[in-house]
C-alpha cells in the first residue's frame, strides 16, 4: 500500500507505521509508545557484558575460520565518511570493494560501500556493473543521511538529504536518530522522524531503499536505552538497526551488538519478520569480527549471517581479514605491504 | 503472729504462657538446708516439643525486629530484674545456701550481663560482618544472621553462681542476634529461672522467644538434640550428661553445637557466644551503571 | 549455506603440555612415597582411558602423613613468621599462574569439565585464592579474633571431585596462612591436580611436611578425619558423609567445618532482566555439568512468565555444545564418574515417574565415557524428589510461584541452605528477598560467582563454617590464650566424666530416633582428651 509522505507535526499523534499499529494496536500515541517501551524487560549490564565476553571466547579454527573470514568480507560495508572525501577516494574505495585482494581473484566482494549522500553518484559510477544487491554477489551503495552524524537539522533538511541520496541511486540509507529527542523522552518525535525517512526512501517505481537506523549507542549510553531505541526503530519501520556513526566513542561494542541481536531475535519471535543488525565503528581485527559472527549465530541464528541481515560498518577491518586469509592460504603470516591501502 | 505465706506454684514457661508439664509430673525441690521449697514441674519430651514449636513460631518476629528494638527489649529485662532484686536474692540464698551478699552480687552481675548483651544487638553485625572486595563488578556484603531455634542446657551446678547468672549467661547471647531459645534450667536450682520467666512475661520479650523447661536435662536433652526443627545446641551445662551422644544426635541435622563448659570462666561474656549462633550470609549484587 | 558455522571446527587444547608419570605415590613429608594400599587408576570420564595410576594410603600411611604434618607444625610452620608463611603462599600463587594451562588441561582430563571452565575459572581462582590468603598470613591480628590468634595444628582436609584443584586451594591456602599444616585427600576420581600441586609445593621450597597429599577412596578419608592427632577437620562433599564426620568427631574437640550439599532456588521475578536471567539459569545449573553444590537446581519462576522463560531457556539450551572437555568450544563436558551418571539417570527417571515433564535439546552423546544431556523438568511439584534431592548433575527442576512471599517460602522449604539466586530489576525487592532467604550465599542478578574475598558456606544441612574471606580464616584459628567457649572442650570432658550423672537417661529418650542410617552411628570412643 502506498502512503502519502507524512507531514510530520510532532504532536501527540504519531505517524502511522504498520508494524507499530500491529503491535501496539490503536494506542499509537506518544503515551502508548512510552508505556510499551518502558514495559520491556530491563538489561543487567554485568550479565550482558559477561555473556558477550563468553561468546568472545569461542575458538574458531581451520575450516570454520576460513568460512568466517570469507563471510566477514561479504558482510562489510566498506566505509569512508570524511569531510575530505573526494571522487578519487570513492573510486579507490569502490575498486577495493570489487577486488579486495588483488593477489587472490577468489576473494569475493564486500557487501556495500558506504559514503556521504553527495558521493553517491560517484560511488554508483565507480561500481558500474558491480553495483547491485549484495545477496546476489553485487555491491550496494549505502548513503548516510539525515544530517549525519549529529542529526541536528530540521526535519525537511533531513528528508531532502535522504531523498537526494535515494534519487542519486543509493540502495541503502543509514539515518541517524535524534538522540537529543530520545534522551529528552520524546520517543514520539524520534518515531515520527524514522517513519518520515522511511517514507522518503520510497522510489518512484514503488521499490524502496533499505533503511538502516543508527541509534548512536555511545550517546544513548545505557543498555536500557539501547534496547528501547532498538524496539522503537523497528516499530517505526527500520530494516536494519545500526549501532553507531563511527564518530562517537564508544562505537560498536560486542555487548551492545548482542543486545540489539536479542531485540531482533525477539522481534522475529513476535512477528516472523527479520530485521538486520549493523555494528559500525571500532571493529578493526578479524579476531574481533569473528566474535561478532559467533554472537550473531548463537543469538539470532546462523541465518542472520547474510548481507541483508548483518553488516559490519568498517574501513580498516577488511585489510586485517585479508592478511589473515593470506595466512591461511600460504601458511605464513602476511604484512601490511601485501594488502592495499585505499 | 506471723502471716501465713502464699506459696508459689512453679511451672514451665512456653510460648509466653505458664503451663504445667503435660505429663502432670513434678519433682520435689529442696533448699540447700534440705527443707522443702516447691514441687517443680518436670517437663516431658512433649513439653520440649511444644517449646520448640513456640520457639519456631517466634523466630520471624524476633529475628525480624531491628537490633535497636531487640536491644531495648533485652535492656528492659535488666530494668525489671533490678526492681525484683530482693526476690532473686532470697531465692538464690534458699537454693544455693549462700549469703545474702553473695546472692546480691550474683544478681547484680546477672543484671549487668543483660545490659552488656543488650548493647550488642545493634552492633554485632558491624563487628562480624564484612564488605568483601571481590574481583568484579559486584557489591558483596557478608552479614551474620540468627541461626534460628537454639536449644540450651543451662549450667546445672549451684556453683559458680549458676541459678541466675549461669542461666542468664546461657540465654542472653543467643537472643542478641534474634534466635529464639528453648532452655533447660538447672535441675537442682531452677527457682531463679522460673522467677525470671515471670519477669520475662511482664517484660517486652515476645512470647515464644524464651521458653524455659524445668526437670531432668538427661531426659529432655536428647529430644532437643535430635529435634529436626532445632538449629543449634548449646551444651553449656551438659557436662554431666552423655553430651557426646547429644552431639552425635545433633549431627543428624547438622546442628551447630557448642560443647559444655565448666569452671569460673564458663559462659563468660563474649561476642563469640553471640556469633556462634549466627550464620554468615553473603549477598552478591551486580553493579552496572549503564 | 552449505557449511554450518555453528558446528565450529574442533579446537582441542593440546595435551602435550602435560608430562604425567605413569604412577603417583603419596606426597608425605616433602616427597613422593609408595602407598601401602592397593593402587588404583584415575580415568578420564570422557573416554574412560586410564590417565595414570595412583596410590592408596592405608592406616599406616595416614599415620605417617599426620605425623609428618605434626612434626612440621611443631618444628617449623607454627614458629615461622607470618610474613615468611605469606611469602611461601605467594610463591605458590605464582607457580600456579605459571603452570596454569598445564593444570587446566590436567583438570579437564581428569574431571571431565570443559577446558574453558578449568582454564578461565578453576585455575585462575586457585591462584587468586593463594594470593588472597598469602597476604593474610602476617595480618592475623586483624582477622577478628583479637590479637595474636593461634593456629590449630594439623588440619585433615577431604575434598570432592567437582572442583578438584579449586577445593584444594580453598582448603590449603587459609590453613597454611593461619599457621596450620595439612594432610589433604583429594577425591578418588580426581587426584591428578592435587598430585601436580605436590610438585608445585616442591618447586616453592615449602618446608617438608607442611603440605601432605594422600590419595585413596572413602576409607582413606575416614582414617584421616578420625586420626587422633588431627586438630581440625575440613570437609567438602555430600551431606551424608558430612553428617558421618560430624558424628565421628563429636566430643573429640576437633574443630570442624563442613561444606555440604544444596538444592538452591533460583528465583526469577516477572520484572527480571530476562536475557541475563536466562543466562543465569543456564550458568546456575549447567556450569560444570551441574556438579556444583551451590547449583541453582530449583528454578522458581513467577507463574506469569513461566512459558516465556521456558521457551527462551529451551532455545538457549539448544546452542549448548556437549562433548570433548578439552575442546575450547565445549560448554558441557563429561559426567565425572559412572556412579554419578547412574545417580543422575536414576533421579531423572524418578522425575518422569512422578509426573514431571522432561525435556532435553537434541544432543548427540559420545559413545565412550559418561555423558548426560542437559535436561529440564517442568511441571515439578515441591513434593517431587527431583525438587528436594540434590541431583548433582545437569538437571533443572522448574517450579512456579505467584508472589514474592510464596517464592521465599518455597525457596526456604528445604533442609539445605547453601545458596540462592534472585532475578529482578527492583533493587528494593532484591534486598528484602535476600534478607529472608535462608542460605549462605545469595546471588542477585548473577549466579555461581566465587571469589577468595567472599565467604562461602551454608545454613542448616548445607554445613557450617565459611570458606573465603576473613571468615574463612577464622575456620583455622582460635583466639589467643584460653578460649573456654569454643575450643577447650577436652579439658572439661575429663572432669565431666568423673562426676556422677544426675539422672539416668531413659532408654526411650536415647534410642527413639528417625535416623535413616542408624547403623552409621558410631560409639563414643574419644570422650577423653587426646592431647
Amino acid at each position: 500500500m502506498r502512503r502519502k509522505k507524512t507531514i510530520v507535526t510532532l504532536t501527540t499523534a504519531l505517524a502511522p507505521a504498520e508494524r507499530a499499529l500491529n503491535v501496539l494496536g490503536t494506542d499509537l500515541t506518544e503515551k502508548g509508545l512510552r508505556r510499551y517501551l518502558n514495559g520491556i524487560a530491563g538489561v543487567d549490564a554485568v550479565g550482558l557484558e559477561q555473556r558477550a565476553a563468553a561468546l568472545g571466547t569461542r575458538s574458531i579454527k581451520t575450516t570454520s575460520k576460513r568460512w568466517a573470514l570469507d563471510t566477514i568480507i561479504s558482510l562489510i560495508d566498506l566505509t569512508t565518511l570524511e569531510g575530505a572525501d573526494t571522487r578519487g577516494k570513492v573510486r579507490s574505495l569502490a575498486a577495493k570493494a570489487i577486488t579486495p585482494d588483488a593477489s587472490d581473484p577468489d576473494c569475493g566482494p564486500v557487501a556495500a560501500i558506504c559514503v556521504y549522500g553527495d558521493m553517491v553518484p560517484d560511488a554508483v559510477a565507480a561500481l558500474g556493473a558491480h553495483h547491485g544487491a549484495p545477496d546476489r554477489g553485487k555491491i550496494a551503495v549505502a548513503a548516510v543521511a539525515t544530517a549525519f552524524p549529529s542529526g541536528r537539522a530540521s526535519l525537511p533538511v533531513k528528508l531532502s538529504d535522504t531523498s537526494d541520496a535515494v534519487a542519486a541511486g543509493a540502495d541503502e540509507i543509514d539515518m541517524v536518530i535524534d538522540r537529543g529527542a530520545f534522551l529528552a523522552g520524546n520517543y514520539g518525535r524520534v518515531f515520527d522522524e524514522i517513519v518520515a525517512v522511511k517514507e522518503t526512501c520510497r522510489r518512484e517505481d514503488g521499490t524502496s531503499a533499505h533503511l538502516k537506523v543508527i541509534l548512536e549507542t555511545g550517546e544513548l549510553n545505557t543498555y536500557d536505552n539501547v534496547r528501547r531505541a532498538s524496539w522503537l526503530a523497528i516499530l517505526a519501520g527500520g530494516d536494519f538497526i545500526k549501532t553507531s556513526t563511527g564518530k562517537v566513542s564508544p562505537a560498536a561494542t560486542l555487548p551492545v551488538t548482542l543486545l540489539m541481536l536479542e531485540v531482533v531475535r525477539d522481534w522475529y519471535k513476535l512477528t516472523g519478520q527479520k530485521i538486520g543488525v549493523k555494528p559500525a565503528g571500532g571493529i578493526r581485527s578479524s579476531k574481533d569480527a569473528i566474535k561478532y559472527l559467533v554472537t550473531v549465530a548463537e543469538t539470532a541464528g546462523e541465518e542472520w549471517l547474510q548481507p541483508h541481515l548483518f553488516r559490519f560498518g568498517a574501513s580498516s577491518l577488511l585489510n586485517d581479514v585479508l592478511m589473515q586469509r593470506q595466512k591461511m592460504t600460504t601458511g605464513h603470516y602476511s604484512g601490511p605491504d601485501y594488502v592495499t591501502i585505499d | 503472729m506471723t502471716r501465713l505465706a502464699v506459696l508459689k506454684t512453679y511451672k514451665l514457661y512456653i510460648g509466653g504462657k505458664f503451663p504445667r508439664s503435660e505429663s502432670g509430673r513434678v519433682y520435689e525441690l529442696t533448699g540447700a538446708d534440705g527443707s522443702f521449697i516447691a514441687n517443680v514441674a518436670r517437663a516431658s519430651r512433649k513439653d520440649a516439643r511444644d517449646a520448640v514449636v513456640a520457639a519456631r513460631a517466634a523466630v520471624t518476629g524476633w529475628s525480624g525486629a531491628t537490633g535497636y528494638n531487640r536491644g531495648q527489649v533485652l535492656y528492659r529485662i535488666a530494668e525489671l530484674l533490678e526492681g525484683r532484686r530482693a526476690q532473686f536474692v532470697d531465692e538464690i540464698c534458699r537454693q544455693e545456701g549462700v549469703t545474702a551478699k553473695q546472692a546480691g552480687e550474683q544478681v547484680d552481675t546477672a543484671i549487668d550481663r543483660w545490659v552488656w548483651y543488650a548493647g550488642w544487638a545493634d552492633k554485632y553485625v558491624q563487628v562480624a560482618g564484612n564488605g568483601n572486595p571481590v574481583s568484579g563488578p559486584y557489591f558483596n556484603l557478608s552479614t551474620p544472621e540468627p541461626t534460628g531455634v537454639v536449644a540450651i542446657i543451662a549450667p546445672q551446678h549451684p556453683t559458680p553462681s549458676a541459678s541466675l547468672l549461669g542461666f542468664v549467661s546461657a540465654i542472653a547471647p543467643a537472643l542478641v542476634s534474634g534466635n529464639t531459645v528453648v532452655v533447660v534450667a538447672s535441675e537442682k536450682t531452677p527457682l531463679s529461672a522460673i522467677s525470671l520467666s515471670e519477669v520475662l512475661a511482664t517484660s517486652d520479650v515476645p512470647g515464644g522467644v524464651i521458653n524455659i523447661l524445668t526437670g531432668s536435662p538427661a531426659e529432655i536433652a536428647p529430644w532437643l538434640a535430635s529435634h529436626a526443627d532445632v538449629n543449634a545446641l548449646d551444651l553449656l551445662g551438659a557436662g554431666d550428661l552423655d553430651w557426646v551422644d547429644l552431639q552425635i544426635d545433633a549431627a543428624e541435622t547438622l546442628k551447630r553445637v557448642l560443647p559444655p563448659e565448666a569452671g569460673p570462666d564458663a559462659a563468660s561474656p563474649s561476642i563469640d557466644r553471640i556469633t556462634f549462633f549466627t550464620e554468615t550470609k553473603t549477598v552478591w549484587h551486580t553493579k552496572g551503571m549503564i | 549455506m552449505t557449511i554450518s558455522f555453528l558446528d565450529y571446527a574442533p579446537a582441542p587444547e593440546s595435551r602435550a603440555i602435560l608430562d604425567l608419570r605413569e604412577t603417583y605415590g603419596l606426597f608425605i613429608n616433602g616427597e613422593f612415597v609408595d602407598g601401602r594400599g592397593t593402587p588404583f587408576p584415575s580415568i578420564s570420564p570422557a573416554t574412560e582411558e586410564t590417565i595414570t595410576t595412583v596410590a592408596t594410603a592405608d592406616a599406616d600411611d595416614v599415620d605417617a602423613a599426620v605425623q609428618a604434618a605434626r612434626v612440621a607444625y611443631t618444628r617449623t610452620w607454627s614458629t615461622m613468621s607470618g610474613a615468611d608463611r605469606g611469602k611461601y603462599l605467594f610463591r605458590i600463587a605464582r607457580l600456579v599462574q605459571e603452570r596454569a594451562r598445564e593444570l587446566a588441561v590436567a583438570e579437564s582430563l581428569d574431571n571431565g569439565k570443559p577446558i574453558k571452565e578449568s582454564r578461565d575459572i578453576d585455575i585462575p581462582l586457585v591462584a587468586a585464592w593463594f594470593f588472597y590468603y598469602a597476604g593474610w598470613a602476617d595480618k592475623l591480628d586483624h582477622a577478628g579474633l583479637g590479637a595474636s590468634p593461634a593456629s590449630l595444628g594439623v588440619a585433615a582436609q577431604v575434598i570432592p571431585w567437582n572442583f578438584p584443584m579449586l577445593m584444594l586451594a580453598w582448603k590449603i591456602a587459609p590453613a597454611l596462612a593461619a599457621g596450620n599444616t595439612v594432610v589433604l585427600k583429594p577425591a578418588e576420581t580426581t587426584p591428578l591436580t592435587a598430585l601436580l600441586f605436590a610438585e608445585i609445593v616442591q618447586q616453592a621450597g615449602l618446608p617438608e611436611g607442611v603440605v601432605n597429599i594422600i590419595t585413596g577412596a572413602g576409607q582413606t578419608g575416614e582414617l584421616l578425619v578420625n586420626h587422633p592427632d588431627v586438630d581440625k577437620v575440613a570437609f567438602t562433599g555430600s551431606t551424608a558423609v558430612g553428617r558421618r564426620i560430624a558424628r565421628s568427631t563429636a566430643g573429640t574437640g576437633k574443630k570442624l567445618t563442613l561444606e555440604l550439599g544444596g538444592k538452591a532456588a533460583n528465583i526469577v521475578f516477572d520484572d527480571a532482566p530476562i536475557d541475563q536471567a536466562i543466562e543465569g539459569i543456564v550458568n546456575g545449573i549447567f556450569f560444570n555439568q551441574g556438579h556444583v553444590c551451590c547449583a541453582g537446581s530449583r528454578l522458581l519462576v513467577q507463574e506469569s512468565i513461566h512459558d516465556e522463560v521456558i521457551d527462551r531457556l529451551k532455545d538457549r539450551l539448544s546452542t549448548l555444545r556437549l562433548g570433548d572437555p578439552l575442546d575450547k568450544n565445549t560448554d558441557i563436558g563429561a559426567i565425572n564418574s559412572a556412579a554419578q551418571l547412574a545417580r543422575i539417570t536414576e533421579l531423572s527417571a524418578v522425575g518422569e515417574d512422578e509426573g514431571a515433564e522432561r525435556w532435553s535439546p537434541e544432543c548427540v552423546l559420545p559413545e565412550k565415557g559418561f555423558w548426560f544431556a542437559p535436561t529440564i523438568f517442568t511441571n515439578v511439584s515441591t513434593s517431587h524428589r527431583i525438587a528436594r534431592e540434590e541431583i548433582f548433575g545437569p538437571v533443572l527442576s522448574v517450579l512456579t510461584f505467584r508472589t514474592p512471599a510464596e517464592a521465599v517460602a518455597k525457596a526456604n522449604n528445604t533442609p539445605y541452605g547453601l545458596s540462592a539466586g534472585i532475578w529482578t530489576d527492583k533493587g528494593s525487592r532484591i534486598l528484602a528477598v535476600a534478607d529472608k532467604l535462608r542460605a549462605g550465599v545469595i546471588w542477585a542478578n548473577t549466579f555461581n560467582k566465587l571469589d577468595p574475598a567472599s565467604p562461602f558456606g551454608g545454613y542448616k544441612e548445607s554445613g557450617y563454617g565459611r570458606e573465603g574471606g576473613r571468615h574463612g580464616l577464622a575456620a583455622y584459628l582460635k583466639p589467643a590464650g584460653t578460649s573456654p567457649a569454643l575450643t577447650a572442650v577436652a579439658a572439661q570432658t575429663t572432669e565431666a566424666v568423673a562426676e556422677p550423672v544426675a539422672e539416668p537417661v531413659t532408654a526411650s529418650a536415647a534410642t527413639t530416633r528417625t535416623s535413616a542410617t542408624p547403623s552409621a552411628k558410631p560409639r563414643r570412643t574419644s570422650k577423653k582428651a587426646t592431647k
